[in-house]
C-alpha cells in the first residue's frame, strides 16, 4: 500500500456513493475516481450534489442523514473514520462558504488550523502576504476575497496528499477571481486537488479531468478539454446558458483569466 | 450612600453567584449544544462535598487551610463527576438533543433524590470560617464578608477562563467549536475533547458556585442547585449562549438589578429579572454578546 503509487493509479475512488439528507436523496449512486496528481473538477448544475460529494467524503453531511456506499482514500476507507481523522491523513479541505472563523484573529484562524510541528508558514504567506500584514485583524471583518485566502491558506500550512476545494471563486469580483485562480494552479503543481467550480474559465485553465454530476448520478467522466470544446455537450449536462444568467460576472471573468494567467508567468514572483 | 454601596456589593455578591452557575452552562451550550439541565446538580455536588470533607477528610475543617482544603475538594469533585456525565451520559447522544434533554432532566432529578435519600431533605448547617459571617465596612455600608467572597471569586473565575481561552491550544480550539463545530473536526482536530475538558470547567465552576451559596446561606440542601440553576439559565440566555464576557455581563445585570428591585418593591425583584429575560428576547434574541443570525451551526 505504501509503495509509490503510479500516478496513474486513483489516489481517491468513490463507489456508488449515496446520500439522503432530510427524507431527499441527493446521490443516487455516484462512482469515480480522482488519480494522484493534477485537478479533477467536479462539475455540474447548481444543486445537483457537488458540495454534498465533498462532504459525505469527509463526513460532514448534517446529522441524521444517510450515507453508503465507499469511499477509498489510497486503499484505505474513509465512510466510517471520525472526520478529524481522516483529515489527519492528509485530506485538506476549503469549503464552500469559507468556513473561517469570524470571531477569532487571522493569526488564530491560521494556528488553529495547524496540525503539524512545523507549519509551512513561508507558502501561505508567500502566496496571500497581505494576511501575514492583517494576522491581528479578526477574520470576520476580511473581504469576501480575503476570506478565501485565509481558507486556502489555512489548509496550505499541513502537509496534504488531496486537497478538497469547494467553489473557491464564489461571490468574488472578476480580479480576485483571476488572483484565485492563480493559486488553484500553482498549489496544483504539488497536490492534486479535487475542485468543485463553476467558473468554466477556471476549470479550463487549471482542470485535467472532469466529472460531471446530473440528476444525482455520474453524466460525464473523462478529459475536460473535450467536454468543454463540445458546446452542445457543455449546455446540455452545465446548462451555460441559465448559468450565465445567474451569475453575470462569469463572462468576463473567464477570459481575464486567461489573459492573466500569462502576465502572473511573467511577474514570476518568489515561489520556492 | 450607605445603603446604596450596600446593595452594589452585596448584588455584585449574587451576580457573582448567577456567573460562576451560567458560565459552564453557556460554555457547554456553546460548544457542544447540550442543554444540561443536570447542572444544578454539579452545584450540589460541590456543596456535599465540601460539606462532607470539612468533617471527614483529614487535615480539612470550617477555618483557614482546612477550609481551603474542603472547597478544593468539593471543587474537584464538582469536575469529576461532570466530566463522568459528559463521558458516560452525553457523549453517546450527541447529535439527538432530545434525548440529551430527558437524560440531563432525569439525572438531574435523580441526583437530589440521591442526596435526599443520604443527606436527608432537610437543610444542614454549612461549614464556613467565622470570618465569613462577619462583615467589612465599605463606605459605610456593612457589607457580608461572603458577598465579597462570592463577587472576588466570580471576578477571578471570570479572568482565569478569559485567560485560559485567549492563551492557550484548547481555548482556541474551544472558541472555535463555538463558532462552527464542524469546520473544527474538517481542520483535524478531535473537538470532543474539548467538550470533556468544558464540562470539568463548568462542573468546577458549579461546584464552586455551591459552596459559596453555601457559605453564603450557611447551609446546603438537595434542591439548592436546581433552583440557582433557573438563574443561570436565565443569565445564559441574556448573556448569549457561548459568551464568557456577555454572560459576565450579563450575571451583574441580573444580579444588581435583582437585589436593588427587591430592597425598593420587595418581593419584586424576581419578576424583574424574568421582564428582563422578555425585553432582551423581543430586541435582542441572540442575547447581549450573541452574533446576530451566527446561532452556532
Amino acid at each position: 500500500m505504501s509503495a509509490a503509487p503510479p500516478t496513474s493509479r486513483a489516489l481517491l475512488s468513490i463507489v456508488d456513493l449515496r446520500v439522503r439528507i432530510a427524507g431527499s436523496q441527493i446521490l443516487q449512486g455516484v462512482s469515480f475516481e480522482a488519480p494522484a496528481t493534477g485537478v479533477t473538477v467536479l462539475l455540474g448544475r447548481n444543486g445537483v450534489g457537488k458540495s454534498t460529494t465533498l462532504k459525505a467524503i469527509l463526513g460532514l453531511t448534517p446529522a441524521g442523514s444517510q450515507v453508503t456506499g465507499e469511499v477509498l482514500f489510497d486503499g484505505v476507507p474513509l465512510l466510517r473514520e471520525p472526520t478529524h481523522q481522516l483529515v489527519r491523513r492528509g485530506l485538506g479541505y476549503v469549503p464552500e462558504d469559507r468556513g473561517i472563523f469570524a470571531g477569532l484573529t487571522v493569526a488564530e484562524n491560521l494556528k488553529l488550523a495547524e496540525r503539524v510541528p512545523d507549519p509551512d508558514y513561508d507558502t501561505a504567506y508567500g502566496l496571500f502576504p497581505e494576511l501575514k500584514q492583517r494576522s491581528r485583524q479578526r477574520a470576520g471583518t476580511l473581504s469576501g476575497g480575503q476570506q478565501q485566502m485565509l481558507a486556502i491558506a489555512r489548509v496550505l500550512l499541513n502537509p496534504n496528499r488531496l486537497l478538497l476545494v469547494d467553489e473557491p471563486t464564489k461571490g468574488l469580483a472578476p480580479r480576485l477571481v483571476t488572483e484565485v485562480a492563480d493559486v488553484v494552479a500553482r498549489v496544483a503543481e504539488t497536490v492534486p486537488i479535487l475542485l468543485v467550480e463553476q467558473n468554466l474559465g477556471l476549470v479550463r485553465r487549471v482542470g485535467r479531468d472532469a466529472v460531471v454530476l446530473a440528476a444525482g448520478t455520474v453524466a460525464y467522466r473523462g478529459p475536460i478539454g473535450p467536454l468543454l470544446d463540445d458546446e452542445q455537450l457543455t449546455r446540455a449536462l452545465l446548462g451555460v446558458g441559465s448559468h450565465s444568467r445567474v451569475r453575470e460576472k462569469q463572462p468576463e471573468a473567464a477570459p481575464q483569466a486567461q489573459g492573466m494567467s500569462a502576465a502572473h508567468g511573467a511577474g514570476g514572483t518568489a515561489q520556492s | 450612600m450607605s445603603t446604596f454601596i450596600l446593595l452594589l456589593l452585596t448584588g455584585l455578591g449574587l451576580a457573582g453567584l448567577y456567573y460562576l452557575v451560567a458560565s459552564g452552562l453557556s460554555l457547554v451550550f456553546g460548544l457542544a449544544d447540550v442543554l444540561n439541565f443536570a447542572h444544578g446538580l454539579f452545584l450540589s455536588v460541590g456543596a456535599y462535598a465540601t460539606w462532607w470533607a470539612a468533617t471527614n477528610l483529614p487535615g480539612a475543617g470550617s477555618e483557614g487551610l482546612g477550609f481551603v482544603l474542603a472547597v478544593v475538594f468539593g471543587v474537584v469533585a464538582g469536575a469529576v463527576i461532570a466530566s463522568i456525565v459528559e463521558l458516560v451520559l452525553i457523549r453517546p447522544l450527541y447529535r439527538r438533543t432530545i434525548a440529551q434533554v430527558l437524560v440531563t432532566v432525569g439525572l438531574s432529578l435523580a441526583g437530589v433524590a440521591l442526596l435526599q435519600a443520604i443527606w436527608g431533605a432537610d437543610p444542614r448547617p454549612f461549614p464556613r470560617p467565622a470570618w465569613a459571617s462577619r462583615v467589612t465596612m465599605i463606605g459605610g455600608a456593612a457589607v457580608p464578608n461572603s458577598s465579597l467572597l462570592l463577587a472576588v471569586s466570580a471576578a477571578m473565575v471570570l479572568a482565569g477562563l478569559l485567560a485560559f481561552l485567549r492563551f492557550t491550544r484548547v481555548g482556541l480550539v474551544i472558541r472555535a467549536g463555538v463558532e462552527d463545530r464542524s469546520m473544527v473536526t474538517a481542520l483535524g482536530i478531535d473537538v470532543r475533547k474539548a467538550f470533556t475538558l468544558v464540562f470539568a470547567i463548568g462542573g468546577a465552576a458549579a461546584a464552586l458556585a455551591g459552596i459559596l451559596a453555601g457559605v453564603q446561606f450557611s447551609v446546603v440542601s438537595p434542591g439548592q442547585g436546581t433552583s440557582l440553576l433557573i438563574f443561570g439559565f436565565i443569565v445564559v440566555v441574556i448573556g448569549g449562549m457561548g459568551s464568557v464576557t456577555g454572560t459576565a455581563w450579563a450575571a451583574a445585570a441580573v444580579g444588581l438589578l435583582q437585589q436593588f428591585v427587591n430592597y425598593y418593591a420587595s418581593g419584586l425583584g424576581d419578576i424583574c429579572v424574568v421582564a428582563l429575560l422578555a425585553v432582551v428576547l423581543l430586541v435582542r434574541p441572540q442575547g447581549l454578546a450573541g452574533v446576530a443570525g451566527g446561532a452556532h451551526a
